[in-house]
């Protein structure tokens, strides 16, 4: 991976994407020989609205690297409270870290930081657009458990405002990779993502019930259904209820199917489905550590790179 | 058209946008920033018949040559356009628009939730794509509607 910062999985090559899981793999196997490769950096983790893995893991993932971590705290304690831009806030961020990880309820804030600084940035999520590091987590998962290539994925739940299933939806387009998208009418994929899908001639199919597509995957993507997409609570529980899964649910499943969801769940995955072979959502969860060092490790790398290429000049 | 049935005058230095959708011109001034305030002589035609377009609108700017680059932008609301520079009263040069690749600072972002909405010091930058333009920060997509979301 050649790239400054990560901030879509658009920008994302298939190259780019095995690159990144191959050191992951390596990491997994040795984190001992990654322990502290950046010491004496810093990451800045800049959360604009809540996290409690996505903060805890690329905390956790820039440690065993040897990183230390500045967090900027929540937003009512920030200046950002006091009405400062976002490119005015990674500005002066940039003189305290080497990196920065974003997260912010705006689409497009990441690219927007991307331009005001110099440092690598990570976009930790955008609002209802993007969430690529998960993506590298997500895609890590599945590698594990079945390779990339020939591969049926169905994705189900909120696709609408799921920032983690655009990012999977489209990086995804770089595999060999059949998409299932499962929702209600209302929740389907909106029109920016099924541009890039069209873009890459992806294969893709869109259904409202889980039932008839389950037998073929090789992987079910669960994601929450939040309530405040929809005008009335009524609403939300009928439609909701019918994107739920238990070990009943999969019965009709393949045996190998590995069943993940990016967390935090509600009650779109009964407790029942904990204790069967297709759960994958923990290890997934885990596989944030071994994942964000690699991407971590990466961008650092390329940084240093680029910055020995301008001394050089 | 002979000179009786002119409803704007000729121009002596300066641009003729022609062949403009009927009911764009207001939106191609406002593209190109021209609003008045800066002296220009403008004439605007609404609505004259035209072989072509059956209803087309015209613009001209006295004392202005417009650059290609300027009126590419237009493209996406006047695709048929062309773009007369005069010198003398006599039309040295005829151009159709081009689509560009990007337009910056023309369009405001329909996705209320996207940053280049939110008081930053950026101006909104589209990619023009096959049917539309698609914002360079949140990716939504903006294809007939794009008239409705001028803002210069």
């Amino acid at each position: 991976m050649r790239q400054d910062h990560l901030i879509t999985a658009t920008q994302l090559s298939r190259d780019d994407i095995e690159a990144v899981l191959d050191r992951a793999r390596e990491v997994a196997a040795d984190p001992e020989s990654y322990a502290g490769r950046h010491a004496g950096t810093m990451l800045a983790l800049c959360f604009f609205e809540p996290s409690t893995r996505t903060r805890m893991s690329f905390d956790a993932a820039a440690q065993r690297l040897g990183i230390d971590t500045i967090d900027m705290g929540d937003v009512d304690s920030s200046s950002v409270s006091k009405g400062e831009s976002l490119a005015d806030t990674v500005r002066v961020i940039e003189g305290y870290a080497d990196s920065i990880v974003l997260r912010h309820p705006s689409e497009g804030a990441a690219t927007l930081a991307a331009e005001f600084v110099d440092v690598p940035v990570i976009n930790a999520g955008d609002g209802a657009g993007q969430h690529p590091s998960q993506t590298l987590l997500d895609l890590h998962t599945i590698r594990e458990d079945h390779g990339l290539d020939d591969l049926t994925v169905g994705i189900m739940g909120d696709l609408k405002y799921g920032r983690t299933v655009h990012s999977l939806a489209t990086a995804l387009t770089n595999f060999d990779a059949r998409q299932h998208f499962i929702s209600p009418e209302s929740l389907r994929l909106p029109r920016s993502v099924r541009f890039d899908l069209h873009e890459t001639g992806a294969q893709v199919r869109e259904h409202e019930d889980l039932e008839a597509v389950l037998p073929e995957l090789d992987v079910l993507y669960v994601t929450r259904i939040q309530k405040e997409r929809f005008p009335d609570e009524n609403e939300y529980h009928r439609v909701a209820g019918e994107y739920r899964i238990d070990a009943d649910t999969l019965d009709a499943a393949p045996d190998d199917l590995t069943v993940m969801h990016p967390l935090p769940r509600v009650d779109e995955i009964a407790p029942d489905v904990d204790d069967t072979d297709h759960a994958r959502y923990f290890e997934q969860a885990h596989n944030g550590i071994p994942v964000r060092m690699a991407l971590l490790d990466t961008l650092l790398e390329n940084a240093e790179a680029a910055e020995g290429t301008e001394v050089g000049r | 058209m002979s000179d009786h049935e002119l409803r704007v005058s000729k121009i002596r230095d300066g641009t003729v946008i022609d062949h403009v959708e009927g009911g764009q011109a207001l939106n191609v001034l406002a593209i190109l920033g021209i609003d008045g305030s800066e002296g220009l002589g403008v004439s605007v035609g609404m609505n004259v018949p035209s072989d072509r377009l059956g209803r087309k609108d015209l613009v001209k700017v006295e004392g202005r040559e417009l650059s290609q680059s300027e009126v590419d932008v237009l493209s996406l609301i006047a695709p048929e356009a062309t773009i007369n520079i005069v010198r003398e009263f006599e039309v040295v040069e005829k151009n159709r628009v081009t689509r560009p690749d990007r337009v910056a600072g023309v369009l405001s972002c329909p996705n209320r939730n996207c940053i280049t909405n939110a008081d930053e010091p950026v101006e909104t930058r589209f990619e023009v794509v096959s049917d539309g333009v698609r914002c360079d920060y949140c990716s939504t997509v903006l294809r007939s509607d794009i008239a409705d979301h001028i803002d210069v």
